[in-house]
């Protein structure tokens, strides 16, 4: 028996992934210019966060991170596409597309971060 | 109906208002039955108190939609085979409307949205006047008639999650509407039609999730009609169109 209802679909998850993935770069970018105004205040508070963010549980988040942005990114090019241009059907096709570039980006960039 | 299906379907059924709960009832299973046979079966066989409501019984009329193993669905025109491959059925009214008994909703607040996104035609020639020529193939009417068909079952408005979260959303099927009329040569409401949509609750409100377009009956794509109340409200806007 199908117990999500009308939610569920590929385009509804896109949807959620979407507002999930803004909220948690919401909550990173103050993170992310608190650690650039380091460099303000002396090169080695933010030299001892670098080693500190050398890590490999902190890389791994940081894959997260490019997953979320990259997905989000083009999440949010397929809306406005939706929102601003003649219509097209294949939306999901799109969706899924968008989720596969964002997975092989983030996996691109945890090949290249070790 | 094959060989395999049980002989008696377990059919749960949305019994009492907002407080109310499930009651299974053992109902037979028949060859070529709909969700609406089985529901009509009790009424008539077991429980005659059973409210919900129906007309046509052809996909017609629209007033028989319920919430069918969790999804909206017109119950005349699904098929038991097609949605209880396990004799197992629970049927609900519609969600996003309030309950009046067992299976029925009130459909006035689905309804009153469509009167406040200016869904009705507003002439803009007198029966005096020659009737209007309309190409069938122009831009416009394309795409009035690519949403013209809707017959306001209301489950577009139940599938959609905006609606749930957003009492004040206008909801696919009135802004559907609206987008025939805004598409309609003959109309002249757009302008206080425009405003409506591009109100709070309005065009903008929508998140695109598809959901309507997933689960109209007849195929249409309320999205769609969303998408181009988006474009034309901001047109609208940056000329100096919309209402204050």
């Amino acid at each position: 028996m199908k117990t999500l209802g009308p939610r569920g679909s590929s385009l509804w998850i896109a949807a959620i992934i979407h507002r999930l993935s803004g909220l948690a770069l919401a909550i990173f970018l103050p993170v992310h210019f608190f650690v650039l105004s380091l460099a303000f205040h002396g090169g080695a508070r933010l030299d001892g966060f670098l080693r500190w963010a050398d890590q490999p549980l902190v890389k791994f988040t940081e894959v997260g991170l490019v997953f979320l942005l990259t997905v989000h990114l083009l999440g949010g090019l397929r809306v406005l596409v939706i929102e601003n241009f003649d219509w097209h059907d294949g939306q999901k096709r799109l969706a899924m597309l968008v989720a596969a570039v964002s997975a092989v980006t983030a996996f691109i960039f945890l090949m290249r971060v070790f | 109906m094959s060989s395999a299906a049980p002989a008696q379907l377990s059919v749960s059924l949305w019994r009492g208002s907002d407080d109310g709960c499930y009651e299974t009832y053992s109902v037979p299973r028949r060859a070529s039955q709909t969700v609406l046979d089985v529901v009509t079966y009790v009424q008539r066989h077991i429980d005659a108190t059973l409210s919900y409501r129906f007309a046509c019984r052809v996909g017609m009329c629209g007033s028989c939609a319920m919430t069918v193993n969790g999804r909206p669905r017109w119950t005349c025109r699904t098929h038991v085979a097609k949605v209880a491959a396990n004799g197992r059925l629970k049927i609900g009214p519609l969600e996003n409307l309030p309950r009046i008994k067992d299976l029925a909703t009130d459909m006035q607040p689905f309804f009153e949205k469509w009167r406040q996104a200016e869904g009705v035609f507003a002439p803009s020639l007198t029966r005096a006047e020659p009737m209007a020529r309309i190409k069938p193939d122009s831009r416009a009417r394309m795409a009035a008639d690519a949403a013209i068909e809707c017959i306001n079952c209301g489950v577009c408005y139940a599938a959609c999650d905006t609606v749930r979260w957003n009492a004040n959303y206008l909801g696919p099927a009135a802004l559907n509407r609206a987008w025939t009329l805004v598409n309609d040569e003959r109309d002249a409401g757009n302008a206080a039609r425009l405003t409506a949509v591009a109100a709070s609750g309005g065009c903008h409100s929508c998140h695109s999730h598809q959901s309507c377009q997933e689960h109209c009956p007849l195929a249409l794509n309320p999205t769609e009609s969303i998408a181009g109340l988006k474009r034309r409200t901001v047109a609208a806007y940056l000329n100096g169109e919309l209402k204050a």
